[in-house]
């Protein structure tokens, strides 16, 4: 494949003692979509968030076009940021209450684009709000004038309209309600062809990752659990908490039978705190051996393209759908 | 025999300058001693104002009109001795958010003894340890601590066992559950899931489940009512409704739900358009704007629930069963 844009190497935040993010590495491609899946509190956001330097505890590396974003800072930093740009969960609360949406929209062009005149810069607003599925007319309006969907495609016109080569996407369908869901997934996935931008997709819902994922990262206490192309991650996941997670969720059955509790899950505690020793999972995991106690296990190629960290992961385990 | 709950063309409309938004329409609907009803619709269809209309939980600005009886007893005109009466012990709710629905700064122990307490005249110490067993029941560890414990040490899906274990105290006729499981992880989602399931076989209460998530729905409800715009469109058995649905809206939604197995597409299914806004006055039906059936009629003639073989539907065109 070709040079990657994005090269993520052992990327950690610590809270005081609590290893948010623990060595992640991973690359990002041009035009590669990057599913995130995991349980809250498993570092999700605060990875994306270190990768934008909106945090400043990080250590590790996030090597971005030749340059390690972690150690880069004023002028310079700021001038790499207009490629980098991020949609948040609650579409409301990421726009500013008191600003037109045309000036929240226009306001990436002011910061980099400065050599616009008021003129231009109104043209291409007016396009970008065309382009996510809104009308002209309605950059004059404020926020609270529109429905959780119209706000996201409006954050989505803020992301893109500097024609970003990264867009995070940190759980952007998930406060919307269903019909809406797909069409700005829908509207992501075409920006994101026309202008070639690479997409770190952050969800907890596995079945929309699946559909629009090249690769998925599955992500436990702070740790990267499993590597693999949807394909093969979803039809056959090798970490036992990959198996975990899909046997949770509830599924639609000619014969309505709801999902079933993944053994392994029964005792999910607070905020999953990883264990001091061994692997994070192994006090849920209900295939732990006593490697698991004392090893952490390293995230390791199981096949090709599939990257697994579990001591087991070249036995065929059996995913447990236990409990009637 | 008398129904658990019988609504009887339920009309709730919230004062606004100019018209009023009308948030529920005429929804009748009836629930039988240990159904499982399924209530899906999208955020403004109404489902949670219908129920919260049921528990006297309306906003006072709000004018309700139609009948909520409960075991045969007025609810909507009752007075709030009446209302509590029932409500708390025979009929009971579970909201969304754990932590909002439980005080902050009451033990876990004192807020489910309270229950008791006020609802069955037990003791305090009695009280107390009820509230320990049913704990026990619905799976918490360690019941004895964590009655001690404040809301904040417990995770959210601990909190929502608690609900769930409150809710259960006076061994009521019908839960409303008003999505339970949508603030949580898809794995705890699962385990409460079957919580729920479980409790249902042991205690033979109805449940009243609300969500907007088909899935969670699917895996518990005998039968689904679907709601769209105030009003209930198609109600039927959950295996028609999942199989057969008749309602185009139905039958559109089910298809927008992203598969787990089989081919990965390149584009997710939508629904076009959006709900109406609240207060939007539509002439016809109110999926109209957005149904692939639509025909003039739509647009003119508000569709009528009407009965087809397994179940209901409000529509002018409905899909072939």
């Amino acid at each position: 494949m070709n040079e990657a844009l994005l090269r993520v190497r052992d990327l950690s935040v610590d809270f005081g003692a609590h290893a948010a993010v623990s060595q992640v590495s991973f690359d990002l491609h041009a035009g590669e979509t990057l599913g995130l899946v995991g349980e809250s509190g498993s570092g999700k956001s605060t990875l994306a968030r270190a990768i934008l330097r909106l945090l400043r505890s990080a250590h590790g590396s996030v090597e971005w076009c030749g340059k390690d974003l972690l150690t880069t800072a004023g002028a310079e930093l700021r001038a790499l940021r207009r490629d980098l740009q991020i949609v948040f969960q609650d579409p409301l609360s990421s726009l500013d209450p008191r600003m037109m949406i045309g000036d929240a929209i226009a306001e990436p062009l002011r910061i980099f684009e400065s050599g616009l005149d008021a003129k231009a810069r109104a043209l291409r607003v007016a396009a970008m709000l065309d382009r996510v599925g809104l009308t002209a007319a309605m950059g004059t309006r404020y926020p609270h004038e529109f429905s959780g969907g119209q706000c996201q495609r409006i954050g989505i016109a803020r992301a893109m309209i500097l024609n970003p080569k990264l867009l995070i996407c940190d759980e952007p369908v998930s406060s919307l309600d269903m019909s809406i869901q797909g069409q700005i997934v829908n509207l992501l996935l075409d920006l994101q062809r026309d202008a070639g931008t690479a997409m770190l997709f952050i969800s907890h819902n596995l079945a929309v990752v699946r559909h629009l994922s090249h690769r998925v990262l599955v992500m436990y206490a702070g740790k990267l659990v499993e590597v693999a192309a949807p394909d093969a991650l979803f039809a056959s996941p090798r970490h036992p908490y990959t198996m975990a997670l899909l046997a949770a969720v509830p599924v639609i059955e000619p014969k309505p039978v709801g999902a079933t509790v993944p053994s392994g899950l029964e005792e999910a505690a607070a905020g999953a705190r990883a264990p001091a020793a061994g692997c994070a999972y192994r006090d849920r995991c209900p295939h732990a051996i006593p490697v698991c106690v004392t090893t952490v296990p390293p995230l390791a190629e199981a096949a090709t393209g599939h990257w697994v960290a579990c001591h087991r992961s070249h036995e065929p385990l059996i995913p447990l759908s236990l409990r009637a | 025999m008398i129904p658990t709950l019988s609504i009887d063309e339920l009309c709730i409309s919230f004062p606004r300058r100019g018209a009023p938004i009308r948030a529920v329409q005429g929804v009748s609907l009836t629930i039988s001693p240990s159904e499982c009803v399924g209530i899906i619709g999208e955020s403004g269809s109404g489902k949670t104002q219908v129920f919260m209309a049921a528990m006297g939980l309306v906003s006072g600005s709000a004018a309700a009109s139609g009948s909520i009886r409960f075991e045969g007893s007025e609810l909507l005109a009752a007075d709030a001795a009446a209302l509590n009466r029932v409500r708390g012990s025979k009929l009971t709710m579970i909201f969304q958010d754990p932590m909002t629905s439980l005080a902050p700064h009451l033990k876990i122990g004192t807020q489910l003894a309270e229950v008791l307490v006020c609802h069955a005249a037990m003791s305090w110490r009695d009280a107390w340890s009820s509230a320990a067993r049913m704990l026990a029941r619905v799976r918490v560890p360690d019941p004895k601590r964590r009655l001690h414990q404040y809301p904040h040490e417990l995770s959210g899906g601990m909190r929502q066992r608690v609900m769930i274990g409150m809710s259960l105290l006076c061994e009521p006729k019908l839960v409303i559950a008003d999505e339970p499981t949508s603030a949580l992880d898809v794995t705890v989602q699962a385990q409460l899931i079957e919580l729920l399931r479980s409790m249902r076989a042991e205690l033979g209460m109805a449940l009243a489940l609300i969500s907007h998530d088909l899935g969670v729905v699917a895996g518990l409800a005998d039968r689904i009512l679907v709601m769209y715009a105030g009003r209930i469109v198609e109600s039927a058995p959950a295996a028609e409704i999942f199989n057969h649905a008749r309602h185009p809206y139905t039958a559109e939604m089910l298809k927008c739900v992203p598969s787990l197995s089989g081919p990965r597409l390149a584009r997710l299914p939508t629904l076009a358009g959006s709900p109406p806004q609240p207060g939007e006055i539509l002439g016809g039906c109110a999926f109209a704007p957005r149904c692939p059936r639509v025909d003039a009629r739509c647009r003119a003639e508000q569709p009528q629930l009407s009965e087809t073989g397994a179940g209901s539907v409000a529509c002018h065109f409905p899909l072939p069963a």
